[in-house]
């Protein structure tokens, strides 16, 4: 049977792993590359990286910390942040990542998705969905770390990248983010039906209830969890083992 | 002896965390991209990410499907790994209807599962045989890590060597067939257990 996957997700600026809440109001954490190995070897079924700042002037160093951890896990390895171009996951790709999640240049460019599937498999394509609550109840795609909205309506959205080629989609809840206070069950029941291929759910898991909240009834494929982890709430076994007592299947 | 393995490099999918995993088995092991390369190594290696269409394209233009071939059926073992694995049979029907490199008899078509496709996580494989060389040192119904939506369909089932349920599909993950051994998932991406396959290819076949 398919397992849910737990996935760390480290967000990183400047070579710190760094947190926030909301996207905003950073707090160093750690280095990135400790903390992925450690999460690796704790059981993680994969991991994401996504760099915060994405800036040309930071690349070699960001290409860097991707490179040596590829280097040391055995699990895949998704990267996001600041990829424009084909040119641009093609380098993090060949760099050791297995996938990029893409969010702002795929608003801005959505054939760019197509074009990656085409190059390197729908697979390697993880469309990330950035999205806030507004508030009339509805939803909006943000862009640029939560600072742009756009108008963009995350359900025609999410089948959109499916058609476009995308293999998954990563669902991030700006308005739930660092907040503990679990992922929107709403939206994200709303994301799984609309599109046929995985969604992984991020962004504002507090508690292992949240978890199991999200992925029962056929909704999260996937859960990435940043704070729970990085603040040491949880490690991954306590989270594993939870969801196997409410009959969820991990891989242990 | 020499125990030389060729890693098929046809311009597709990523090689680089299958040349890791074999650094870490200590494999004695070389990028091939030409034919006669080929039959300088002992074992074949062929990864695989994509579709089966631009897989056996990539092979034909660098010529690499008749010297895989040739070299099979002097004994050489080969291990493909998921579109890997899928090239070896005789008939893909991933887009249209393409040959495959006709190692093992069978077809590779869309898995009829009514669960999401592709398939991407980690599943159990369930060993159908005993004394898969492959898997010495690996348990039964262990995880491994896939991605895919196509699965291989042996005409014969006795070239089955482990099975893997999605949705309501029984697919076989692992095809045993006299030297030729191919998995549907991705050893090199499913942590320690996953590099024990590698290993056993370099040390027990």
């Amino acid at each position: 049977m398919l397992t849910v996957r737990i996935i760390p997700k480290l967000e990183v600026k400047n070579e710190n792993l760094i947190k926030g809440i909301h996207l905003e109001g950073l707090r160093i954490v750690g280095k990135p590359e400790a903390a992925a190995l450690k999460y690796a070897a704790d059981g993680a079924d994969e991991l994401i990286y996504i760099d915060l700042v994405a800036s040309l002037y930071q690349r070699n160093n960001w290409l860097n910390i991707v490179k040596r951890t590829a280097e040391q896990i055995y699990i895949p390895l998704t990267v996001g942040g600041g990829i424009k171009s084909v040119a641009d996951a093609r380098l993090f790709l060949r760099t050791g990542a297995d996938k990029v999640a893409i969010n702002t240049a795929i608003i801005k460019k959505p054939e760019l998705v197509t074009e990656i599937a085409r190059k390197f498999g729908s697979q390697a394509m993880v469309a990330s969905l950035e999205v806030q609550k507004k508030f009339d109840g509805s939803y909006e795609i943000y862009t640029d770390s939560g600072r742009t909205p756009t108008g963009v309506d995350p359900i025609p959205w999410a089948k959109e990248v499916e058609r476009l080629g995308a293999g998954e989609i990563l669902l991030t809840f700006i308005h739930q983010d660092g907040t503990y206070q679990g992922y929107d069950l709403n939206l994200l029941a709303k994301i799984a039906s609309a599109a046929k291929i995985p969604v992984i759910a991020s962004g504002g898991a507090g508690s292992i209830a949240d978890l199991i909240a999200a992925v029962t009834i056929d909704k999260a494929d996937a859960l990435a969890i940043a704070s729970l982890l990085h603040f040491n709430k949880l490690n991954i076994s306590e989270i594993k083992q939870g969801l196997k007592k409410a009959k969820i299947p991990v891989r242990l | 002896m020499s125990n030389k393995i060729a890693l098929i490099d046809y311009g597709l999918g990523n090689l680089f965390s299958v040349a890791r995993a074999l650094t870490f088995a200590k494999a004695d092991w070389f990028f091939a991209t030409k034919p006669d390369q080929l039959k300088k190594a002992d074992k074949l290696v062929l990864p695989g990410v994509g579709a089966f269409a631009d897989g056996i394209a990539g092979l034909k233009a660098k010529k690499l499907d008749k010297a895989i071939k040739s070299e099979v059926d002097k004994g050489k073992p080969i291990l493909g790994i998921c579109l890997g694995m899928q090239l070896m049979v005789t008939t893909g029907y991933e887009f249209g209807t393409h040959a495959g490199l006709d190692l093992i008899p069978g077809i590779v078509e869309k898995m009829s599962s009514r669960a999401k496709l592709p398939q991407i996580g980690w599943n159990e494989v369930k060993l159908v045989k005993s004394e898969i060389p492959l898997f010495k040192g690996i348990a039964d119904n262990d995880w491994f890590y896939f991605v895919h939506s196509y699965v291989v369909r042996p005409k014969d089932k006795t070239m089955v060597a482990a099975t893997t349920n999605y949705g309501d599909d029984v697919f076989c993950s692992v095809v045993e067939y006299n030297r030729i051994w191919g998995t549907q998932f991705h050893p090199e991406k499913s942590g320690p257990t996953g590099l024990k396959i590698y290993a056993n290819f370099v040390n027990q076949v």
